[in-house]
């Protein structure tokens, strides 16, 4: 078990060196530098841009500036071009506001997406199972932003739910409870937008799943044996249907920067999709090479995690 | 006296329906992947006559700017003095109206048809391209050395590193930082979306390659790429066909998302996805500007949805829900 894990790690530490070159060749091989993202400045002389150049290494060849991404990213030593903050302390930041919105729409996408899928593929071919595949394939086909504006638009009207940032501005002074409130209140609608998606896949994920337990063996003996009809579904045959659902988790986590960016954007979200949409604008390449190093790391993390819950949970799997 | 024994048997052995009639049947039966595929064919009819009539004969005119004549809503008469006749819309009437430059949202409509729709099919061609060299290479070749590592290994670890990277900040990085064009998108599209169809094509690669018709293609001195470009991809189609079309689908979706970020294609160029991100500022005094070019894209990439799950099921028994 031991061996088999710190094989996993030590292939992944390699994936990612590559993951790493890679990334930090595309973003240095395009055009447009850092240096001249305002060439209209007519304060920004020749001289100037060598000057910040060779301030950020940018004239040295792309090895070296790789090696020196490396090493400032592991001292710590990291500077945002724009700002010259620390990058790590930004982007971590930023992860904690991305954090709670990750967590509570995963979590409406798991509560909704499973008994909606069981639902389905018991009844398989009925009027709801039908429905729900019609209405799913709807919601993965709408552009998400256009989505988002339909329903800020009919929420908005109905409920008077804020849309815009994490808290309402001046409560800062408001007791504890009030403040935890606003949070949950501005939470509410991102969240809710950014599962819908999440939802259609994953149900339809869990449905075909189902079906391919439903009429194994198994499931009959159970019945056979005269069990109650809840059980065998959800003992007998939920508990198989769930092993590839540990790896779908994995694949999901790094949702938390690619998926988020159109959706922080809209609602002025100050998390980590933003923070890379306004690097990027900026030819902010430190702040871009290490967001997608970190999103590299997330995702080789969420496959460890779920390659060693999976031999867990499933016995047949032998080291 | 044999002959009629021989034709017999001939007649026997002749299946009565052909493997493309087969899995047409099944794809008629299932209503709403029928149904979208027709729907598909009158769409790209539409690109195809709305390409001519904005381009070569000009029957409506995209470019159009009235500025008298803007925010008008959908089926507004043309009944403008200023403006002059030849300027009018075609029959006279602003079938989906007009946008805040008083241009014929319509005819933007038709031209960007064309647009979106090249766009989806060159982002999907390159990946398919991409994706069936490498995963054949992979799957064919999967046993080759080189040093100390297979071509399988080498390019299976590859596409993992590809996997790992988040594709939607990947496209946005390199389209940002790339001259905007409409070219460049597809190809970032194309370049960041093989990897599933390479997974596909190697994994029916390993399960053909040492079936007896490759063997007797081997045994024929064919040379080794006639064997897998035109012995073999087409035995592996089947599930890249369906991942391809969903891909369609995909690329129209991701024009749209960079589209409201401003990097998709830029103007003159119409796009389904750039009229409606420049629709959404108006969103309340002019709403058509947003939910016409929006709904045509969630019935459009529908129908694609409906018809790769279509075609999935036509080419897997197994998923057929009437047995």
């Amino acid at each position: 078990m031991i061996n088999f894990i710190l094989r996993n790690i030590w292939q992944r530490i390699i994936l990612l060196v590559f993951i790493s070159i890679i990334s930090h060749a595309v973003v240095h091989l395009a055009p447009g530098e850092p240096a001249l993202v305002d060439p209209s400045n007519p304060r920004m002389k020749a001289e100037d841009v060598q000057r910040i150049r060779a301030a950020y290494h940018l004239d040295e060849p792309i090895h070296i500036q790789y090696i020196y991404w490396v090493r400032d990213l592991f001292t710590g030593e990291l500077k945002s071009f724009k700002d010259n903050q620390p990058v790590m302390e930004k982007i971590w930041g930023k992860f904690l506001n991305s954090l709670p919105l990750f967590i509570v729409s995963m979590m409406i996408i798991w509560f909704l997406a499973f008994p909606v899928g069981i639902e389905a593929a018991i009844n398989r071919d009925s009027k709801f199972d039908r429905t729900s595949t019609f209405i799913s394939y709807a919601l993965i086909s709408f552009p998400g932003y256009f989505l988002a504006y339909l329903l800020i638009i009919f929420m908005v009207k109905t409920f008077n739910i804020p849309v815009i940032g994490m808290r309402t501005f001046g409560l800062e002074e408001a007791p504890l409870l009030l403040r935890s409130m606003d949070r949950v209140w501005h939470l509410t609608l991102p969240a809710i937008i950014s599962a819908i998606a999440g939802i259609a896949v994953l149900s339809r994920y869990v449905r075909s799943q189902m079906l391919e337990v439903i009429h194994q063996d198994y499931m009959r003996t159970a019945r056979a044996k005269g069990l109650p009809e809840d059980q065998v579904i959800y003992h007998h045959g939920l508990r198989n249907a769930l092993l590839p659902f540990i790896t779908m988790f994995g694949l999901m986590i790094p949702g938390l920067i690619g998926g988020s960016v159109i959706f922080e954007t809209i609602f002025a979200w100050p998390g980590m999709g933003r923070l890379g949409f306004e690097a990027i604008l900026a030819r902010d390449f430190p702040v871009i090479l290490t967001l997608n190093f970190f999103a590299a790391v997330l995702v080789l993390l969420g496959t460890l995690i779920s390659d060693v819950l999976y031999a867990v949970a499933d016995p047949r799997i032998k080291f | 006296m044999n002959e009629p024994i021989i034709n017999f048997e001939a007649d026997a052995l002749t299946p009565s329906k052909g493997l493309f009639q087969e899995r047409w049947d099944i794809l008629k039966r299932n209503r709403r992947a029928y149904v979208s595929f027709w729907f598909l064919i009158v769409l790209f009819v539409l690109a195809l006559l709305g390409k001519v009539f904005t381009q070569n004969i000009i029957l409506f005119d995209p470019k159009i700017v009235r500025l008298s004549e803007k925010f008008l809503p959908p089926l507004t008469p043309f009944a403008s003095t200023i403006t002059p006749k030849e300027d009018a819309p075609l029959v006279g009437i602003y079938l989906l109206g007009t946008d805040e430059l008083g241009r014929d949202v319509f005819a933007r409509m038709v031209e960007g048809s064309f647009v979106s729709l090249t766009i989806g099919f060159v982002a999907v061609g390159i990946a398919l391209t991409v994706g069936i060299f490498f995963g054949g290479l992979a799957g064919y070749y999967g046993r080759v050395k080189l040093a100390f590592i297979t071509v399988d290994t080498l390019i299976m670890r590859f596409v993992d590193i590809m996997l790992c990277f988040p594709s939607f900040f990947l496209i946005l990085t390199v389209v940002a930082l790339l001259p905007p064009s409409i070219y460049n998108i597809m190809i970032v599209i194309g370049l960041t979306s093989w990897m599933g169809i390479a997974r596909f094509v190697r994994a029916e690669f390993l399960s053909l390659r040492d079936q007896d018709f490759v063997l007797a293609a081997r045994s024929q001195a064919i040379p080794e790429w006639r064997i897998i470009f035109i012995h073999m991809v087409p035995n592996a189609i089947a599930p890249v066909l369906v991942s391809a079309t969903i891909g369609v689908a995909t690329a129209i979706l991701t024009e749209s998302a960079l589209s409201f970020l401003g990097f998709g294609v830029q103007p003159p160029d119409a796009t389904w996805g750039n009229i409606m991100a420049d629709g959404r500022t108006f969103l309340f005094d002019a709403p058509w500007l947003m939910f016409i070019p929006g709904f045509t894209i969630l019935f459009v990439v529908l129908a694609f949805n409906l018809c790769g799950e279509g075609l999935r099921e036509a080419f897997n028994p197994k998923l057929r829900s009437t047995p």
